[in-house]
């Protein structure tokens, strides 16, 4: 077993155990750490595809800005416990079902696909790093990198507005 | 690796964030297995692209570009939902404002 393998697999337990404590847990905020430490064993991913500008763009957006401002919104209302109602035994049970009937039927679709031979490469590949990127970013993809940044200014337009006190 | 790897690891996550939305009550928990979800399709675009990358490398291509697409599409991905994240967040401090809950069983009327 190389390195990489290891790597691999020790990063998926990672995310998939820490994926399932955040459903489970009871406290939001635990839930929140958990979603982190996920985000975290996914930019391991990413390192190890060799895909170092999403890696490092991945931890500094969603473990940095987005999971701040989760904590900040569980903080402010003090939300600590689900409320009175909370999940219901059989819609537990419902929707545990419904996602393995999903699971089972995507993997037996896909396990016997053609996509069985190939493999992605790790560890090497130049198309991850931020020379390569950022050159596409701004010569053919440059019209969408504007349209994001409208699309920012219309969200933080929005925010303001919706959270406003009337 | 075999891209088969990634793509049922992408599966597993993306089933386990849908049944947190399926379960839970909670808008936040909610709202953060929808972010979950999103992790796992950019995992597997992720993926692909150094998929496509190798097959141009093998098949003797100038290094070039095969592939970029899929990582600036993940970028793009994570735009989306960093503004999704503050809209919703914004809307669910507004829920709470009104019916001092993030149940959303307390959201089944659709009045008050």
């Amino acid at each position: 077993m190389s390195i990489v393998q290891i790597l691999f697999w020790v990063l998926s337990a990672m995310a998939l155990f820490s994926a399932l404590m955040v459903i489970t847990s009871k406290n939001p905020v635990y839930s929140v750490l958990w979603l982190i430490i996920t985000f975290f064993a996914i930019s391991g991913h990413y390192i190890l595809l060799n895909a170092q500008f999403l890696a490092v763009v991945n931890i500094i957006v969603y473990a940095g800005a987005i999971m701040v401002l989760f904590l900040f919104v569980i903080m402010l209302m003090n939300a600590r416990q689900e409320g009175p109602t909370g999940s219901k035994r059989w819609i537990t049970l419902a929707g545990t079902v419904s996602g393995g009937i999903f699971l089972l039927v995507l993997v037996a679709a896909l396990k016997d696909s053609e996509l069985k031979a190939r493999t992605a490469m790790v560890m090497d590949g130049q198309i991850g790093l931020i020379k390569v990127l950022g050159n596409e970013l701004f010569t053919r993809y440059v019209v969408p990198f504007e349209i994001s940044s409208i699309l920012f200014l219309s969200a933080m337009v929005g925010a303001v507005v919706i959270g406003k006190k009337d | 690796m075999p891209i088969n790897y990634y793509l049922f690891l992408s599966l597993a996550l993306f089933t386990i964030g849908m049944v947190g939305v399926l379960t839970r009550r909670n808008a936040i928990i909610i709202f953060m297995c929808i972010e979950l979800m999103l992790n796992a399709v950019n995992l597997l675009l992720v993926a692909f692209s150094k998929m496509h990358y190798q097959a141009a490398f093998e098949a003797g291509q100038v290094a070039g570009q095969a592939g970029v697409d899929g990582q600036l599409f993940v970028f793009f991905i994570m735009v989306v939902a960093a503004a999704e994240v503050s809209v919703g967040l914004a809307i669910i401090v507004m829920m709470y404002r009104n019916v001092h809950s993030v149940d959303i069983n307390f959201l089944n009327r659709l009045k008050h």
